[in-house]
């Protein structure tokens, strides 16, 4: 364990993780809207941006990405810090101004509106969505492709991918809900925030004994085989189960 | 070839290629760089080896063609060595001349002299040549002399005698300190001491000991060309620089990551690699040392940001090229997360001649704290581009008047963008500024890699700023929002003013943008990027109010707020704008009459401008 100081507090931390999890660990509000326990850390969003003192000099971190070290002193509302952080929202909120995430981190940072021109994007590009697809489900089905303001949420070519197992990790970890997912009768339908891609449809298993539809089809084929286990044991939904 | 397996065999063979040269017998060397191959100095080279070889001169004559020498804008250049007579803009047709007079009569011939265009003085000699005279050529100097393609030419001039000093006679701690008391500071941007990068990554924790040397030579800075024309050159030398870097940090394994846009450049360092090879000098049990080291080249996929050293790594494993956090550096998590020790070109260049002429001897060019040579890519509206070496606190009006012969038809000094894209435009009243690495960065700009861009009265700032923004904006990897976002916007509020629809706020806007990209980027793209809004603005602020408050571009650049008008008392109606006019603006009204320009039809493109020779055509 070491010792830290984050807005004035001495707080204990195990070396190896960064400030952003310390200080959620200690009640300690940053903003961050690329950042998920679950993947990997990304620095893309840089609202986790916060002060450090080093050595007596003073500079902005990613605080999702600096790992935490003995007597380091951290400030995580300092005016430059608070400044940036409206300035980056500014930026968000003219790229996606319809997105009712980012309306309200924009108004809980205190920002209203935006001097820079209004578009119409669905996504961030905060890339959880295509992390938790890689890291956590392990299938890699989407990416990020192209560059600068060019950059998008694809999947290879645009077409249905063959490597997507219609999960949806990647609309649950959406941080402003753009991935639609909806299951109407016997189909899950996959929306992707990438006009050219088309809508991603599965087909759902139904259980044997309640009749609910409840996984898509190929999810658990997915699961069965990754887990050594007949596709039979998924005849039945959870539910119904002893 | 035989391996060579001790330092004594690799002096022998340096005795053996030497002793069968004389050194008083004339050679005509011809530069290959990539410009002076533009220039068609492939024909030019095989014109001389035919000529020779008709006049029966084999045995008389040599013929050589070199790495670049630098004075691109007078290619093909043609040196005749010992003598060092400077021939420039050498065609075809000029060989037989050439050969039969100056080869064999010692005849100069004066239509390809060099002219000084400052004093109107024909001058015979290279080191005579303003252009080369200012010049400290220690990384550069042996372009002209040695043919890339052969090592026995870089044999010749004493190559790969520091790596057999290092590798026999210093441990890897002892080629640290040599580097670290030479105060060698990367050349690549970052200005970063070598010696104690090297140091931090021999002492980093690898769990298998694998370390990796990396030569960054993903060059892509617009007009900057030095690390092409290294690598094109003089491939050992680099090479040499990294086996010594190896041995230094202890890796076994580099790279060369070069630009796929360098066809040359992959063409000489492939060549150079078998060479070495074959020599026992790259490869395993160097020299007989026992140290093993063997070097790959990866071609760049073409993205201007993988040249930031996380970037290039990613895509040297073979993931998109976009770059990572460095708060653990590369040097402990590098390369397949292994320490790795990533030097630009010229800094590996350097390395084989502080070895081999000792710190003390390096340090005695530069400043206090920017030691040694930088080469710079001199291009822009200045008489004699080029590549310069120059030592480090030479003042940028020496570069640009004395080694550059001033700007372009007389015209007067603007500014001049060092440092790339993302460095910043430096005004006239800096010309005196000794140039290294800290002085430009207090000045707002930086040394970068080293391009220099010099523009005129006719450059207009707010353009220029918008232009780099807009450069940086499409090669912005788009992974982090300041990055992605902010120079979309700076590059949107730009093109307002420069279009007339600029309005109170927006300089404030582009400082405000400017901090977040500054203090919040992911990278040093995005951190250096607003560099050139930043200098025009401290230093050309009028010019961005002038066009914001008054809808007027005083360089007369930005088309959406000038006019073109025909000055009728200066217009005799010699039709010449007539014929130049894409448009059909402009109407001939007989001999005599001044010509008529229709503004409704006037597309702004300045034909009618530039091809007016009495000034009859103005600007507002």
């Amino acid at each position: 364990m070491l010792t830290l100081t984050i807005d004035g507090r001495d707080v204990q931390a195990e070396e190896g993780k960064v400030i952003l999890e310390v200080a959620r660990d200690n009640g300690i509000y940053i903003p961050a809207l690329c950042y998920h326990e679950e993947v990997a850390p990304y620095g893309a969003c840089r609202l986790c941006m916060v002060e450090i003192t080093r050595r007596g000099r003073r500079r902005l971190v990613a605080s999702c990405l600096y790992p935490v070290e003995e007597g380091l002193v951290v400030e995580t509302n300092t005016e430059r810090v608070v400044n940036d952080r409206r300035t980056i929202m500014e930026l968000l909120l003219a790229r996606c101004p319809d997105l009712a995430a980012v309306q309200d981190l924009a108004s809980k940072l205190g920002v209203d509106k935006t001097p820079f021109r209004l578009e119409d994007k669905k996504c961030i590009l905060c890339g959880l969505c295509v992390r938790a697809c890689e890291e956590v489900v392990g299938v890699s089905a989407i990416s990020l492709v192209n560059r600068g303001t060019n950059r998008q949420v694809a999947s290879p070519f645009y077409e249905a991918p063959d490597a997507c197992i219609g999960c949806g990790s990647c609309a649950y970890i959406c941080p402003v809900d753009a991935i639609g997912l909806e299951d109407i009768g016997d189909t899950r339908t996959i929306t992707m925030p990438n006009p050219r891609m088309q809508k991603i449809e599965f087909k759902l298993k139904k259980c044997s004994k309640c009749g609910k539809y409840w996984a898509p089809e190929k999810q658990l084929d997915y699961i069965a085989k990754k887990a050594g286990l007949a596709p039979e044991e998924f005849d039945i939904c959870p539910d119904c189960r002893d | 070839m035989k391996r060579l397996s001790s330092p004594i065999e690799l002096e022998a063979i340096r005795e053996t290629i030497t002793s069968q040269r004389d050194p008083n017998k004339p050679c005509i060397t011809i530069c290959s760089g990539t410009g002076c191959h533009a220039y068609g100095c492939e024909k030019v080279a095989s014109a001389f080896r035919e000529e020779v070889k008709q006049r029966g001169l084999d045995s008389k004559v040599d013929v050589r063609t070199t790495g670049c020498h630098g004075f691109c804008e007078r290619g093909p250049l043609v040196v005749i060595r010992p003598r060092n007579i400077f021939y420039q803009r050498v065609r075809v047709d000029d060989i037989p001349e050439i050969v039969s007079q100056t080869i064999l009569k010692d005849n100069i011939i004066d239509r390809l002299l060099y002219t000084d265009p400052n004093t109107g003085e024909k001058i015979i000699y290279e080191p005579d040549v303003p252009f080369y005279k200012r010049q400290k050529r220690f990384v550069f100097g042996n372009n002209g002399y040695i043919d890339p393609t052969l090592i026995e030419d870089y044999l010749a001039v004493g190559g790969y005698s520091a790596l057999s000093k290092a590798l026999f006679e210093m441990s890897p701690e002892a080629v640290i300190d040599e580097v670290k008391k030479s105060g060698l500071r990367g050349r690549g941007g970052g200005g970063f001491p070598t010696g104690i990068k090297w140091e931090s990554c021999r002492n980093a924790a690898s769990s298998d000991g694998v370390r990796y040397v990396i030569c960054n030579a993903d060059e892509g800075d617009p007009g900057a060309y030095m690390d092409r024309s290294v690598v094109e050159g003089n491939p050992h030398s680099v090479m040499e620089g990294m086996i010594i870097g190896a041995y230094a940090i202890g890796g076994h394994e580099g790279y060369i990551y070069v630009r796929h846009e360098y066809p040359l450049a992959v063409k000489n360092v492939q060549l150079a690699i078998k060479q070495a090879e074959e020599y026992g000098l790259l490869g395993n049990n160097i020299l007989g040392s026992g140290f093993d080291f063997s070097i790959k080249i990866n071609r760049g996929g073409g993205a201007f940001v993988c040249g930031e050293s996380s970037a290039l790594m990613a895509s040297l494993e073979g993931k998109p090229g976009e770059p990572r956090a460095k708060y653990i550096h590369t040097t402990e998590r590098g390369l397949w997360d292994k320490p790795t020790a990533l030097n630009n070109v010229e800094t590996w260049a350097n390395v084989p001649l502080i070895i081999n002429q000792g710190a003390d001897w390096f340090t005695q060019t530069g400043t206090e704290n920017s030691k040694g040579t930088k080469i710079f890519s001199l291009v822009g509206k200045v008489n004699n581009t080029g590549l310069v070496e120059v030592p480090m606190g030479i003042t940028l009006r020496e570069i640009i008047y004395d080694i550059g012969g001033g700007i372009l038809d007389g015209k007067k000094f603007k500014g001049v963008q060092t440092g790339g894209p993302s460095g910043g435009v430096i005004p006239e009243s800096l010309l005196d500024l000794p140039v290294d690495f800290d002085e430009l960065t207090e000045a707002g700009s930086m040394m970068g890699s080293g391009g220099m861009i010099v523009m005129d009265e006719g450059n207009c700032m707010v353009d220029i700023a918008k232009y780099f923004i807009g450069f940086l904006e499409g090669e912005s990897c788009g992974k982090c929002v300041p990055c992605r976002e902010g120079l979309k916007r700076m590059r949107e509020i730009l093109t307002d003013i420069t279009e007339g629809r600029g309005k109170d706020g927006d300089i404030e806007l582009l400082e405000r943008l400017s901090t977040v990209l500054i203090d919040s980027s992911l990278c040093a793209l995005g951190a250096t990027a607003p560099n050139p809004v930043l200098t025009t603005i401290r230093y050309f602020r009028d010019e961005y109010e002038a066009h914001i408050k008054e809808k007027r571009c005083p360089a007369g650049i930005c088309k959406e707020l000038i006019t073109y008008q025909i000055i009728e008392e200066k217009c005799p109606g010699c039709g010449l704008c007539v014929k130049a006019c894409p448009s059909g603006a402009i109407t001939a009204r007989g001999k005599k009459e001044p010509v008529v320009l229709d503004q409704e039809k006037c597309i702004k493109c300045g034909a009618c401008y530039d091809v007016c020779k009495l000034g009859a055509i103005k600007v507002e």
